[in-house]
This record gives structure tokens, sequence and C-alpha cells, in this order.
């Protein structure tokens, strides 16, 4: 489905602020796997899904989708083949305009925009059908502008947004991380939903250890710029978190570099 | 009694004036408020379209015709920008400054001298409405008919453009590019697409405004822009709290222009020197971009205030 092969990248190079994140990263996802990314600050995690999304362009190795080769197409030509949900949950969805009008931006993802209509009342249905399975009222708010709903509400859109024309892939950037606790639980109980109805391979980062243990049939750690353990099946299920940080102690040779993890 | 009616004389001429400043200010509305970029492209280019369509309508070509024209010429101006800012990576208000210096060359170059006077008696059945403003002449009545129409025709264009994906995705460009370029929108050629949309239509007014003043001349474009934001401020100062539907807006955003310039005749009319008009619209026009900055500032200060002033 998605493979990284041999990827090196470095930002600044030949300044003094020059920050080599990764000399020679691999790896393979399967169809259909669901993969959370861990791993202390500055290992890599989010430059990772920049690289597979084409907001950054790599510097060697090739990335591969579905078998086609996309490391010279350009971010918005990628996106066909992917949806995307970012940390902020103000960078998923334009603040100034409808709900509806954001979903017709997602809906016409992968397709020609043309002089067509672009919302017709029939499209007005099936968003409302679509956003009637969040269960958060929101199908009765399709003129609302996106930037007076919540946090959590919009994450959840954009989550309706990154997954409603199927993706072979889907890239969650710590997602949940700018929401409360309880807002963040129920974004990640409609997170699994989604993948789970559209069979998507998922890709995501997370932060919280419990997260990424709770969710996903594979786990991958992540430090400085390497994967360092990659655990799924039946192992993945019997994780904890303290097995999780001996693993990484053991591995990396030094603490596990994340408060916000270790206090999650 | 009489200095009223004399007063009430000239706003006629002021709504004509205003509605086609509201065509301008129309065009730079999608700039300045739909891909939330400032655009200096528009004081070249409206007066490129006079002087395209102006110099066609000399040489004999029909009006509509010369006025096509006039939109297509804009639209270059706009791609040009658009390529500096997009290609070239030039900020794009450096991209306006520059297209618009060329302009300069480009429109004395198709005007061949600084200006060309379009006399009413050999080209008045030529154009579509003429400067013939004595009292007792209808002209000013069809002048305004015209104009109306043509404003009507273009909202309702723009309307239907914005609602279709391409639109859409015109805005969404404005609104959030990271998430535009998620969402598989070509976010570079949106931006040329905008900035050619808006120029042909403020070059469009340009013609409009050449017929009005039956003559183009180099230096009619000066200042364009702050006429054009004034009358976007003004319209949406009218319909902040009315509706947010995109057709009103754009209709608030000519009712802008020619309050605008029922304004501007009134302080003539009351006797302000004409040196110190672009003075005053340039400070209102800062006044009414300070305000809300301003607005925010005070009330992020004072804690505990009610949200909304």
């Amino acid at each position: 489905m998605l493979e990284i092969k041999n990827v090196s990248k470095t930002f600044n190079e030949g300044t003094v602020n020059e920050k080599r994140v990764f000399e020679d990263l691999s790896l393979t996802l399967n169809d259909g796997d669901f993969v959370t990314v861990i791993g202390g600050n500055g290992a890599g995690k989010s430059t990772m899904l920049n690289l597979v999304a084409g907001a950054y362009t790599v510097d060697g190795g090739s990335i591969l989708i579905d078998g086609e080769d996309v490391t010279n197409l350009p971010e918005h030509k990628r996106a066909k083949y992917m949806g995307r949900v970012f940390q902020d949950p103000r960078t998923g969805t334009a603040s100034d305009m409808w709900v509806e009008e954001n979903m017709s931006i997602a809906d016409s993802r992968g397709h020609k925009r043309g002089l067509r209509w672009a919302i017709t009342g029939r499209d007005r249905e099936r968003y409302k059908e679509q956003l009637k399975l969040l269960s958060l009222g929101l199908e009765n708010r399709l003129s609302t502008k996106m930037g007076l709903l919540s946090g959590g509400q919009r994450q959840a859109v954009t989550l309706l947004m990154a997954t409603m024309k199927k993706p072979k892939l889907l890239l969650l950037d710590e997602h949940t991380a700018a929401l409360d606790p309880k807002t963040a639980a129920k974004v990640l109980e409609i997170t699994d939903q989604l993948i789970r109805e559209n069979h998507l391979t998922a890709l995501m980062v997370t932060h919280n250890m419990r997260d990424a243990i709770a969710h996903g049939n594979r786990l991958i750690m992540m430090h400085a710029g390497r994967i360092i353990l990659d655990i799924s099946g039946e192992e993945k299920k019997n994780l904890t978190v303290e097995a999780l940080l001996e693993k990484f102690s053991q591995t990396s040779g030094s603490e596990f570099s994340s408060d916000r993890a270790l206090l999650s | 009694m009489n200095i009223f009616l004399n007063w009430l004389g000239t706003l006629p001429g002021a709504a004509s004036q205003g509605l086609i400043w509201g065509v301008m200010a129309i065009g730079l509305y999608i700039t300045f408020k739909i891909l939330d970029v400032a655009d200096l492209t528009v004081d070249g280019s409206i007066c490129t379209g006079a002087a395209v369509c102006v110099v066609l309508v000399t040489k004999g070509v029909n009006i509509w015709i010369a006025m096509l024209a006039a939109f297509v010429a804009g639209a270059l101006a706009g791609l040009v920008t658009g390529f500096l800012h997009t290609l070239l990576g030039i900020p794009v208000i450096l991209s306006g400054i520059l297209t618009q210096l060329m302009l300069w060359s480009v429109n004395l170059l198709i005007l061949g001298g600084s200006n060309i006077a379009l006399t009413r008696l050999k080209y008045g059945d030529k154009v579509l409405f003429t400067s013939d403003s004595s009292p007792e002449s209808a002209q000013i009545y069809i002048t305004l008919g015209i104009l109306l129409a043509i404003s009507a025709v273009i909202i309702a264009v723009l309307y239907w453009f914005f609602g279709t994906e391409l639109g859409i995705s015109l805005r969404s460009t404005g609104s959030n590019l990271e998430m535009s370029r998620a969402q598989g929108i070509n976010t570079n050629f949106t931006k040329v697409f905008g900035l050619a949309l808006s120029n042909a239509i403020v070059a469009f007014s340009g013609a409009l405004l050449a017929q009005q003043q039956a003559s183009a001349n180099i230096n009619m474009g000066k200042g364009a822009i702050v006429i054009g934001l004034a009358a976007i401020i003004v319209g949406e100062a009218f319909c902040m709290k009315a509706t947010t539907n995109f057709a009103v807006r754009l209709l608030f955003v000519a009712v802008g222009a020619i309050v605008y310039w029922f304004v501007y005749q009134t302080v003539i009319f009351l006797g302000l020197p004409s040196e110190l008009l672009k003075m005053l619209s340039a400070l209102v026009v800062a006044i009414f971009l300070g305000v809300p900055y301003l607005k925010k500032r005070l009330f992020s200060k004072k804690k505990g205030v009610k949200k909304h002033a």
C-alpha cells in the first residue's frame, strides 16, 4: 500500500540551523494496516507524514502508494490518494466557509473542479446522512460557518472530509492533541469507526502511549529519525505502557523524552 | 432651496459614477476579500481597459467587442501578476506593483500618447452611453439604466461562478491554503485564475469609465485601489449583520461605491478643495481598516468586558 524507501531529509542544509531528520528511513504499510506512530519530540513523526503527503519534498529515496511512485508529485496531486487530519483543528477546514461548503470541497477531491454547481440538493442530503453518523447534531448545521464549531466538532468534520472519498491512505497527525480528554476520546472513537467502515489504511501519529496501544493493529516507535520498534498482531494486543517504555530505553539507550506521553 | 435642488441635481451623475466604480470594486473584492490578497495591479489595469476600449472604438470597432477586448486585456494583466507571484515567488503586493509599472508603459503605447478623447459629436452613437449631463437631457437616466443592468448581470454571473466547484476552490484558497492543498486544490492555479478574473472585471469597469468620461487618460487609474477598497468597506458596514448570502454581499459592494460617490459629490458641493479628496479617501480607508484591529486590542486588554461590542 504505502512504501517509504530509503528516504533522507535534511532541513536548512549547509546552515547553522541544519537539522538532519532522516538518513535512511524505510517503512512499508500493508493493505488495511492501521499503524500508530509514537516517539519523543523531534523523532521525525510529523516530518514523515508531511513527506508522505508531499508538504515537504524528500532529499533522497522514494515514496510509493499502491505501487505508484509519487515521490515527485506535488501535494495537491497526491491528495487524491490520501485524507489528512492535522493537529490544529483550524488547519483542516476553512473557517469562514459553511460546513456544507467545506464538505463539498472534500467531495471534489480527486476529480477536476469545473463549472458544475458545487452543492445540489442530493449532495446536501448525502452530507446530512454522513454528519448524522458523527452523532454530534451537526446534520442540522450545514450552513453554519466552520469557525463557529468547537475544536472537537471541527476535527470530527475534518475526519469525515478526509474519509468521504475512501482514500487509499489516511494520515492523522496528532489529531487529538489539541482537544480535552473527553473530546479526544470521542474523536478517536469516530476515527476507529470511520477506518473500520471504510476499510482504510491509516497512519496515526500520537503523543499518547495509551492511545497508541489501544488503537490500530500495528505500532511503530521512532527515535532520532529511525524506526526502533515495530510491533503488530498478538504482541501489540498484549502491550502495556510500562513494557513500551522499557523497550524504548533498551533499544534507544535513552529515556523517553516526552513528558506529555508519560503523563497521559 | 435652490442650493438643495442644485445638490440634488448632482446625484444622478454621482450614481452613475458609483455604479461604474461598483463594478471595479466587485472585481477588487475577488482578490481583496475572496483570495485575501491586496492586488495593486488594478491601478494599471483599469486604465488598460479604458485605453483598449477607446482605441478600438476610434478604429471603428463595435463597442461590445471593444469592451470584451478590455476585459481580456485586464485578464492578461492579472495573469502577469499571477505568474510573477506563483512562478517566481514574488510576494503578491510586489508582483502587483511590478505589473502596474509595466502597464504604465503598455497603456502609453496603446493610447499612443497620454490622452484620447471620444468626442460626443463623432462617437456619441458608437458608445453605450455618453457624458451628456445637461439637466434637460434624459441621457443620464439611460446611462443609469444601462449601468444597473450591467451590474446586475455581473453580480449574477459571479454568484453563479462562486457556487461552482471551481469557484468554491477559489474561496477555499483564500480561506485556508494548507487545507486547500490537502484537498487536492492546485492553489497556484486558483490564485492566478482569481487575479485574472479580478483584473478582467476591473479593466471592464475602465471601459465603462472611459465612455462616461468620453476619454481615456494615462492617469485615470491612480488611487483606484483606494476607491475600490472604500466601496468594499462601506458596503460591508451596511450589510454586516443583514446576511451572509454572496450575491447580497456583492450587491452591497456596489451600494458602497454609490454611497462613496454621493459623499464625494456632496463634499465637493460643500466647497472642499478637490486637491484634498484623495487624501480624504485614503484616510477614510485607513480608519476603517484600522478599526477592527484597534477594537480587538482594546477588548483583549479589558478583561470581563462583554464579548461583542
